[in-house]
């Protein structure tokens, strides 16, 4: 471990990481992302003040719809996601709720392990568990003027969870039918394997701020346009606080709008550059050569 | 309670144990509840099963129960199957040994049985080199004198061969009655003491002789010893099966704990502790959660109303996730590596003793890290410091001393004509020389005699008389016969007054063949001979001549004799068979006896043996005692000899540089009144000044008896002690006092008075020497030579040390680095308590990623042997437990809370957003944690060989590999997970910065601490870097010395408050 080893290190560990974050935050910045509350706005002004009595109120209209102005050119494909905050998917209650032997083989295999929603009314639930009851079940669609925007729901979902994880024979079964406490209902004719939104929902999230994947929009959105969101607001966030947000955004190669890596790599490339220079000029200063006598007696002379 | 045994009738054997030996701890059905019971002893077990149990409970487990139940296993299936394995060994041993064929004489008819069948009372006829299968009371041999020759080796180690003898009553049985004879005998209860044996025994009628018949120790023949040079003997067998006296005497030694082991108890419990705290905190907090923001969280349904345990179980969630605290692997790995250490011990060429092929054996695979720490060093001098290779070399013959010019009496001329010509003084002491022993002489076929003696003395004693013409022929239990200027001269041999440690002296009673003089030949310590010498005769110049020899280091005996009247003998004769005879205190008895005949002795002369001091002795002492060892030499030899030896071997300084403190007196308040002044001296004179105290045996017992204190007071302030006139037990004592007061003591020794104090230390080394092996069998390490101490101490201690230190303290932050992030993950759960891992993850990560490349810390070398052995001081560091304690414990908690944090801060927020999900996250995280450990391994390697290449790289690549054929697996839940994080760029991004913030500022601070605030390690390793390990330029190295020898001394006085983080190692913190 000699000086000039370990300055040297820091000094390319600071010459690698500066513009490695460079290029982070340049495709981060190249990233067009609209991100849109709506869980208040759409909750009518009579309401707001009680908007658990709105959205328990099956008699509401629970449409709405929100303008939002694009920014910058949006390219094809933008992702649709719906983010939800203080959703905690992760909770130990609710991520362990679900059976993935019986989202993959059905009925039969339905076990304890969904508690505390295996059965309703004495019958197994398809799909059983926390998680799948809860499913998400706001929709949005897109219109440009009076035109829609297609949104591409298919292939949402990963493809080896429509393969393996969820049966292409297993129909959902004694579901919820869409009672109030909020979550989807699912049609029972349709596989599983098919019920993209629910493979989507199913795969929890870690952290109680997440998006999901909801469509893809095959078309360009150009700058300054206005396009008209129409949300049903059907999920019940209000009891505990949670947002909604609905975002479109395109993509890189680095993934999303995410600042943290490029700054993460800037700041600990700054500092790298900045110890090897202070380890060098500490060096230069007060030189202590390597495993030397004389620094040896002098190390001792200063100590007394 | 006595036990008597009715030679040849089969219904005595009843009542007593057949002679199946059974050395095994189970049987096939205990096996499995035994073996566990004592698995589950340990606190560790004990606290694993717990959490085992706990994850039953499907409520509360926040993993599957497998990831410790496997693990947990893992642990027992391993230690049983090695209990099994030896215990099966065992057993097929014993089994060997019991289906033996041996032959047993019923009623006059000869047959073969297997040995298990065999029951007391039954005789046992044994050939020669026959293995004895049970202890024998001896009636018959093939020899006319009654005699036979036995090894003992299996018994006491001792390689002699040891004369047996029937019992006189027994002298005229022919060998047909010997089949049919009936008897009885009374003998003690069994019990594990191999050189006692107090009974007797009485034949019935026929015999004619009816008298009780006093047996001893020298007429039973025990079991696992050899029959030799005898062509047959026969024996009623009197214990049997494990009631033997071999078989009382085994005993599963207590296993040793090391300091180290005992640093990381403490460590664990403090963890346990820490565990405690955070899983109350967070179980408190975790159901203020539930009850006051949880309930709102309409999908998590939780019922208004739970069962009555419900605070309980977010508690006890947190208590198994936080269980990995305490890694389940530590005792396994641990134990892997002491193992790997005891090899190396094995395996070392360098401590190999090509002289006699003996390698170094670590009996104890247990304990090799407090080799690394070892305080005090106390040796034996006789064997262990000297080659106890014993040459006559002097002798003072009637006032006249021989062999003072060339140092070697045999050569001295004037003795070879003093030979010659008769004179009748020096034909006298050269008969006692001949005659007063326990030597046999063996005749081998080209008729050449050689000697078998017990103690290496007396056969210098006998060979030297020999050479000067005086030669011992032959000899058996009642006769000798001796051969002068080749005129042979025959003696009965009356009696024998054996050397015991009491009475330090020996003697035969003989009478002379022509003249039938009775005649009492003594030889033994000067003490104990000048006192009983002829009260008119002059014995100034023997004691001079003593006092010059023991200067010169040599061992001196004195010889004398006395001619007895026949009257007085056949008086003295009455009582000393009634002394042989008595069943209780017979050895007490015995001596009063002997005391009453050694008076009057007239002193023929003083001989002067040589013991030359080992090869590499001085030099290893040396070492040792600048590695900050203090060495103190115990002995039973006198006081000048054993100074003498000590200035030979460098153990105390010459004066003006040294000072010797003599602690005596003769009288107890003398004896105490000196034992302060020392102290005194002791506290007062500059640490410059080598200081020694000296004492003997019962200076010692007036001191242990009266001032305790300030002995242990003396002992802590004293680096060097010379200890005369040790008893075993005395040795034992004194190594019990410096343990007591807390320091790490290594006793080392070679022979069977060794023992005690061998077992007693924390660690015992036996030296595999001439005296026989039993010290080398009861210590935890034996070596062929004193100076392999050094390599064991300095280099196989040192490492060992090191190495442990940094595998347990690795071990814990392994695991608390995956706790940590277990923790600061139930903060975005809502406290819930999930796990961010998935089981097989955290059973792997614990069991296979992290524990093969940490075992590349057993090949780490963190300076070349070369160094150490240069630089001897720098034991310290292992000595004062540098490496391992709190404060360097400290440095690793918060380096696993620091590594935690950046884990989890970086992979929450490279991963936010749509990339959140639960397997990737997790799956990243654990990535980052063993890229991190790669790199914490890497760092604190110190040298590379390809092994520790391939494990910490190889391991790295298994990592990948694993979970990438796992993400293979549709079944599991990370199903393609691997596959696609690698494939995303943002995955390896993240993983580089992990490990560059994660270990910069560990490099950063190290580097500093390296170069500007050194440890002698540092420094060191610096030189070797700059000089190459071998060549260290002649005028550093000499500056360095002084340098560390500063240092070292400094660090020294601090010793009270050693425990000083390694960062302060620096010379400027020391003020």
């Amino acid at each position: 471990m000699t000086p000039g080893c370990v300055i040297t290190i820091f000094l390319l560990i600071g010459i690698t990481f500066v513009p490695v974050g460079l290029v982070c935050l340049q495709a981060s910045n190249s990233v067009a992302e609209i991100v849109h509350r709506y869980d208040i706005d759409c909750v009518p002004d009579a309401y707001r003040r009680n908007k658990q009595a709105y959205i328990k109120d099956s008699l509401i209209s629970k449409k709405c719809i929100q303008k939002v102005k694009v920014q910058y050119h949006m390219k094809a494909p933008i992702y649709v996601y719906y983010e939800l905050d203080n959703f905690y998917q992760n909770h130990r209650r609710y991520v362990k709720s679900r059976s993935d032997k019986q989202l993959r083989h059905g009925m039969k295999y339905t076990d304890s392990s969904c508690g505390p929603l295996e059965r309703n009314n004495g019958l197994p639930i398809v799909p059983c568990g926390l998680i799948a009851w809860s499913l998400f079940n706001d929709t949005f669609g897109f219109t440009r003027g009076s035109i829609g925007i297609m949104v591409d729901r298919k292939n949402i979902s990963w493809r080896s969870d429509r393969e393996h994880k969820f049966g292409k024979d297993v129909y959902p079964f004694n579901f919820q039918n869409g009672s109030l406490i909020g979550g989807g209902k699912l049609d029972p004719d349709i596989p599983l394997s098919n019920q993209e939104d629910l493979i989507v929902w199913m795969r929890a999230a870690a952290l109680p701020q997440f998006r999901k994947l909801y469509g893809v929009i095959e078309d360009d959105l150009q700058a300054d346009e206005t396009i008209d969101i129409h949300i049903t607001n059907n999920y019940n966030t209000y009891s505990f606080g949670g947002k909604k947000s609905l975002v479109l955004t395109t993509s890189t190669w680095l993934g999303g709008k995410n600042d943290f890596l490029g700054y993460a790599y800037l700041v600990t490339g700054s500092a790298s550059i900045f110890l090897s220079i202070l380890f060098a000029l500490i060096h230069v200063k007060i030189p202590r050569p390597h495993g030397d006598a004389a620094y040896l007696s002098w190390s001792r002379k200063s100590s007394n | 309670m006595k036990r008597f045994v009715y030679v040849n009738d089969e219904s005595c054997g009843e009542s007593y144990c057949d002679n199946r030996v059974s050395n095994t701890k189970y049987t096939l059905w205990n096996f499995l509840p035994k073996n566990l019971l004592e698995q589950f002893r340990r606190f560790m077990n004990q606290y694993f099963l717990l959490i085992a149990c706990l994850q039953l409970w499907s409520r509360i487990t926040p993993v599957s129960p497998v990831t410790t139940w496997g693990p947990l296993a893992i642990i027992f299936i391993v230690s049983a199957s090695k209990e099994a394995w030896d215990d099966y060994n065992r057993y097929l041993s014993d089994k060997k040994a019991n289906e033996r064929k041996v032959w047993v004489v019923k009623d006059g008819i000869r047959g073969q049985i297997k040995a298990q069948e065999i029951h007391v009372g039954n005789i046992v006829w044994l050939h020669e080199n026959d293995e004895i299968p049970c202890d024998l009371v001896l009636i018959g041999t093939s020899d006319p004198q009654g005699i036979c020759y036995v090894e003992t080796a299996a018994l006491d180690g001792e390689t002699d061969l040891k004369t047996r003898i029937i019992p006189s009553i027994c002298a005229n049985l022919s060998s047909d009655q010997l089949g049919k004879v009936k008897g009885v005998l009374e003998c003690p209860n069994p019990d594990n003491d191999i050189r006692r044996f107090d009974a007797n025994m009485r034949l019935f009628p026929p015999i004619i002789d009816n008298e009780k018949c006093p047996l001893a120790i020298n007429n039973t023949l025990l079991q696992s010893c050899y029959l030799r040079y005898t062509e047959w003997a026969c024996g009623v067998a009197i214990y049997t099966g494990n009631e033997t006296k071999s078989g009382m005497s085994r005993g599963t030694a207590e296993p040793k704990l090391t300091a180290a082991d005992s640093m990381i108890d403490k460590l664990t419990v403090a963890i346990f502790v820490f565990q405690i705290v955070v899983v109350l905190v967070l179980g408190f907090a975790g159901n203020i959660w539930k009850d006051s923001n949880g309930r709102k969280h309409w999908y998590l349904m939780y019922p208004a109303e739970g069962p009555w345990y419900d605070f309980l179980v977010i508690p006890l969630r947190f208590e198994l996730l936080c269980s990995i605290m305490i890694p389940i692997s530590i005792k396994v790995t641990l134990d892997l590596a002491k193992g790997v250490y005891a090899k190396f011990i094995d395996c070392d060429e360098q401590m190999f003793d090509r002289e006699t092929s003996t390698p170094a054996h670590s009996a104890n695979t247990a304990i090799s890290e407090d080799l690394g720490q070892v305080e005090y060093i106390l040796s034996d001098k006789t064997g262990t410091l000297t080659e106890n290779i014993m040459i006559f070399r002097r002798c003072c013959i009637n006032n006249t001393q021989y062999g003072d010019d060339s140092g070697d009496a045999l050569k001295d001329t004037r003795l070879l004509n003093a030979v010659s010509s008769n004179e009748p003084d020096v034909v006298k002491f050269l008969m006692v020389m001949a005659l007063c022993n326990t030597v046999v002489p063996i005749k081998s076929n080209d008729g050449a005699i050689s000697y078998k003696a017990q103690s290496q003395d007396e056969e210098a004693l006998v060979n030297a008389a020999s050479n000067l013409n005086m030669v011992l022929t032959s000899k058996d239990s009642s006769s000798a016969e001796i051969c002068f200027n080749s005129s042979k001269f025959q003696y009965e041999l009356l009696d024998v007054l054996e050397f015991t440690s009491d009475r330090k002296r020996m003697s035969v009673v003989v009478k002379e063949g022509g003249s039938g003089k009775f005649l009492l030949l003594s030889k033994g310590a000067d003490e104990a001979i000048f006192p009983r010498s002829n009260p008119g005769q002059q014995t100034k110049t023997y004691l001079e001549a003593v006092e010059m020899y023991s200067h010169l280091g040599l061992r001196t005996l004195c010889l004398g004799w006395r001619e007895l009247e026949e009257g007085e003998y056949k008086e003295w004769s009455k009582k000393f068979q009634e002394a042989s005879c008595s069943l209780d205190n017979r050895e007490c008895k015995i001596a009063e006896v002997c005391h009453s005949l050694e008076q009057g002795i007239n002193i023929l002369g003083v001989t002067a043996i040589e013991d030359r001091l080992q090869d590499g002795v001085p030099e290893t002492i040396k070492l040792l005692r600048s590695a900050g060892i203090n060495v103190w030499m115990l002995t039973g030899d006198k006081q000048n000899t054993a100074i003498q030896i000590a200035l030979l071997c460098n153990l105390i300084t010459p004066e003006s540089n040294g000072q010797l403190l003599s602690i005596n007196g003769k009288t107890e308040d003398e004896i105490l009144r000196s034992l302060e002044r020392a102290l005194v001296i002791m506290k007062t004179t500059p640490e410059r000044k080598d200081l020694a105290f000296v004492l003997d045996g019962w200076t010692l017992e007036i001191i242990l008896k009266h001032s305790m204190e300030s002995f242990t007071r003396l002992a802590m302030l004293s680096r060097t002690a010379i200890c005369c006139r040790m008893t075993p037990l005395q040795k034992a004592q004194l190594v019990g006092i410096l343990k007591t007061v807390g320091y790490l003591t290594l006793a080392i020794g070679d022979g069977g008075n060794d023992v005690r104090m061998i077992q007693e230390a924390n660690i015992g080394v036996g030296i595999s020497g001439r005296e026989g092996l039993q010290a080398a069998r009861a210590a935890d390490y034996s070596i062929g030579k004193f100076k392999f101490l050094k390599r064991l101490i300095l280099v196989h201690g040192r490492y060992s040390y090191n190495r442990t230190a940094f595998i347990s303290q690795y071990s814990f932050y392994k695991s608390l680095l995956i706790c940590f992030i277990q923790i600061l993950f139930s903060f975005v759960t809502g406290l819930s308590g999930t796990s961010l891992f998935n089981s097989i993850s955290l059973m792997a990560y614990n069991v296979f990623y992290t524990s093969l490349p940490v075992m590349t810390i057993l090949f780490d070398k963190d300076m070349s042997e070369t160094t150490v052995l240069q630089y001897p001081q720098i034991l310290l560091y292992s000595q004062a437990g540098r490496l391992l304690n709190p404060s360097t414990f400290a440095g690793w908690f918060g380096r696993s809370l620091y590594h935690a944090l950046v884990v989890f801060l970086i992979t929450v927020h490279t991963n936010a957003y749509e990339q959140s999900n639960m397997e990737e996250i997790s799956m990243v995280a654990l990535s980052g944690c063993i890229w991190l450990q790669a790199f914490v391994v890497t760092l604190d390697t110190n040298s590379f060989t390809y092994l520790q290449v391939i494990l910490i790289w190889g391991n790295f690549v298994a990592f990948y590999i694993i979970n990438l054929i796992l993400s293979s697996v549709p079944t599991l839940q990370m199903y393609t997970v691997m596959w696609r994080l690698c494939s995303q760029p943002s995955y390896w991004i993240t993983m580089a910065l992990i490990v560059t913030i994660g270990m910069g500022p560990v490099l950063a601070l190290r580097y500093l601490r390296n170069v500007y605030r050194p440890s002698a390690i540092d420094v060191l390793q610096q030189i070797e870097q700059t000089n190459g390990p071998t060549q260290t330029s002649r005028n550093v190295e000499s500056a360095t010395r002084i340098y560390l020898d500063q240092l070292l001394t400094d660090l020294r006085r601090n010793k009270g408050s050693i425990h000083q983080p390694l960062l302060s190692d620096s010379v400027a913190s020391i003020r």
